[in-house]
């Protein structure tokens, strides 16, 4: 009897975790399938599969249009979030480590000032960041995002990693020092290899969000030349009639595609990163 | 707390070397444009002329001249109050179900966070202009279950709930967050409870909840802000239309400030939705002393 009602439970469980699954999966599954079809079959067709498998869309999409290809685009986008990342984690780490394991004057209220940052709104200060960069003339170039991740502008990452070196002991820290090591070193070989998981998960993030912003992209970089996968793929919707959305949403796709890979190849660090230090994903 | 003379080593200055990145961040790229945007708020500046002072003038045409601006601020926090919860309650949902000891967890939980991974991106925008255009394939499902069809962009009153399905869909991260929190809490207080004969509903409520309301106040706030900023979506899916009924405020900032370089007018706007942040995570905070339960007795 009581096993009969287990059962009944579990089913009802897992009926309800695939029904919402299938609604989570759906336009997924869609977008692949629809990276096939033809623009007759995208609009008022039911089916889910292809008439045909061809990779039309793929080749015509990737050819980009006006004078760059989906080539440029993505290696534009590869010199502005590799570097943004690398720079994010060094900067990042290094601040942690200041906060985490030094008492220096203000230390509290600088404290403070960096978890209230965690809300401070980048609506707010686009605008007077905008009119900065101009007098550095550095619009229209990858310094707008190269420089706030050198000067370690991401509250969010720094906070995850000072929670991180605060759980390693402090013994390691005194016990480099015995040995005559300065504050670098023992940051550098004791600490750094211990914190990778946490490197990892934040480089992991940031990439994961450079990678998909759209907003600053859109503002501080105006030239074709320079346009991340983001802008083309904007630009590919907005010419005026007949847009080929076949192709449009092949190359949405080849844009995804490279998140999914890296997070099926990455999944604990994803998960992980999530879950110890509550990061909005 | 007793607060006594503080003495530093010399060793303990190097913490200042350390996060000097940070502090030239600080100043540079944070407090001086947010300092800024305060003081163009006031001014009238098109970018390409210098700063000229007007005092109240941009604040005044927000509320009483522009006609976008009450629209906007209505959209925004609709949106804002649907996609909040709405995500919330999902990934809540979903994470106390997920939190039993099924086979195959970890594959649901992929499927599940999936969605999450594109984020504010242009590609999923895309994706869901097409999924719910007119002739799109949600359409021609309901059209197939004999259902009646819905303008799900064209038609003023749907497009803007169309575009938080999209910030809905999204809810994994929030929900792998509350995984991890829910399998913190001690069995024994389950166990305890389960012998002083509460039911289901009652321990949920009692004892699973309280247990995990600090990452769901995090969540909340953090959500909130990003939801009172949203732009990608409302901006690609919709171009803020059909009748400015998706013009988010972060669409009306983008366009005062970046097509028509109304600068100073766009700062007004800017520091209306730092405001709007400021009054809703306030009374959050507020209401969470009633409610955020730490188990150290520390604050947030």
């Amino acid at each position: 009897m009581n096993n009969h009602k287990k059962t009944l439970k579990l089913v009802v469980s897992y009926g309800l975790i695939g029904l919402v699954g299938l609604f989570m999966l759906y336009p997924i599954v869609w977008m692949v399938l629809a990276t096939f079809k033809t623009n007759a079959e995208i609009f008022g067709s039911l089916k889910l599969l292809p008439e045909s498998f061809s990779l039309d869309a793929y080749i015509n999409g990737w050819r980009g249009i006006g004078k760059y290809s989906f080539s440029r685009y993505f290696m534009n986008t590869f010199k502005l979030v590799i570097p943004v990342t690398l720079f994010t984690i060094c900067s990042c780490a290094v601040v942690a480590y200041g906060f985490a394991r030094f008492k220096f004057p203000f230390k509290r209220i600088l404290f403070v000032v960096l978890i209230s940052t965690l809300m401070l709104p980048n609506t707010v200060i686009i605008i007077p960041r905008y009119a900065q960069f101009n007098q550095l003339g550095w619009l229209n170039s990858y310094m707008p995002f190269y420089v706030p991740a050198l000067l370690a502008c991401y509250p969010f990452f720094i906070f995850m990693m000072i929670q991180f070196i605060r759980g390693l002991p402090k013994e390691l820290d005194e016990s480099a020092y015995m040995d005559g090591c300065g504050t670098f070193r023992c940051f550098m070989s004791i600490l750094v290899p211990l914190l990778k998981p946490a490197l990892f998960s934040a480089g992991l993030f940031q990439f994961l969000w450079t990678y998909n912003d759209f907003f600053n992209s859109l503002i501080f970089i105006n030239s074709v030349e320079k346009y991340p996968v983001s802008l083309a793929l904007r630009m590919a919707i907005d010419a005026e009639a007949n847009v080929q959305w076949g192709q449009v949403i092949a190359m949405a796709f080849v844009t995804v595609a490279p998140l999914i890979i890296l997070f099926f190849s990455a999944q604990k660090y994803f998960v992980e990163g999530i879950a110890t230090s509550g990061l909005k994903g | 707390m007793k607060r006594s003379r503080q003495h530093y080593c010399k060793r303990d200055y190097m913490g200042l070397v350390y996060i000097l990145p940070w502090l030239l961040g600080l100043l540079l790229l944070q407090l001086y444009p947010f300092i800024t945007s305060f003081y163009y708020s006031f001014t009238d500046y098109s970018f390409f002329n210098t700063p000229k002072l007007v005092g109240l003038k941009n604040y005044i045409r927000l509320f009483t001249i522009d006609p976008e601006f009450f629209n906007s601020l209505k959209v925004t926090l609709i949106y804002t109050l649907y996609t909040v919860p709405g995500k919330l309650i999902m990934a809540l949902f979903i994470a106390v179900i997920l939190n039993k000891n099924l086979k195959g967890i970890n594959f649901i939980r992929t499927i599940y966070y999936l969605p999450s991974l594109f984020g504010g991106s242009v590609a999923v925008a895309i994706l869901w202009k097409l999924l719910f255009m007119s002739d799109g394939a949600i359409n021609n499902i309901l059209q197939f279950l004999h259902l009646p069809t819905v303008e799900w962009l064209g038609n003023p009153d749907v497009a803007l709930k169309t575009i938080c399905l999209l910030e809905i869909w999204q809810f994994g991260s929030s929900m792998v967050m509350f995984l991890a929190a829910l399998k913190q809490v001690p069995r024994s207080l389950y166990e305890a409870a389960q012998i002083d004969g509460a039911g289901k509903i009652k321990i949920f409520f009692k004892i699973t909840i309280p247990q995990i309301t600090p990452i769901i106040f995090f969540n909340l706030i953090m959500q909130t802000i990003s939801a009172l900023q949203n732009f990608t979506s409302a901006f690609v899916v919709t171009t803020g239309g059909p009748n400015k009924a998706t013009y988010v405020l972060g669409m009306k900032l983008y366009t005062d400030a970046f097509s028509h370089y109304k600068m100073g007018y766009a700062s007004a706007t800017s520091w209306i939705i730092f405001i709007l942040i400021m009054i809703i995570t306030l009374l959050l905070f507020r209401f969470s002393s009633g409610w955020v339960y730490y188990e150290d007795g520390d604050d947030f």
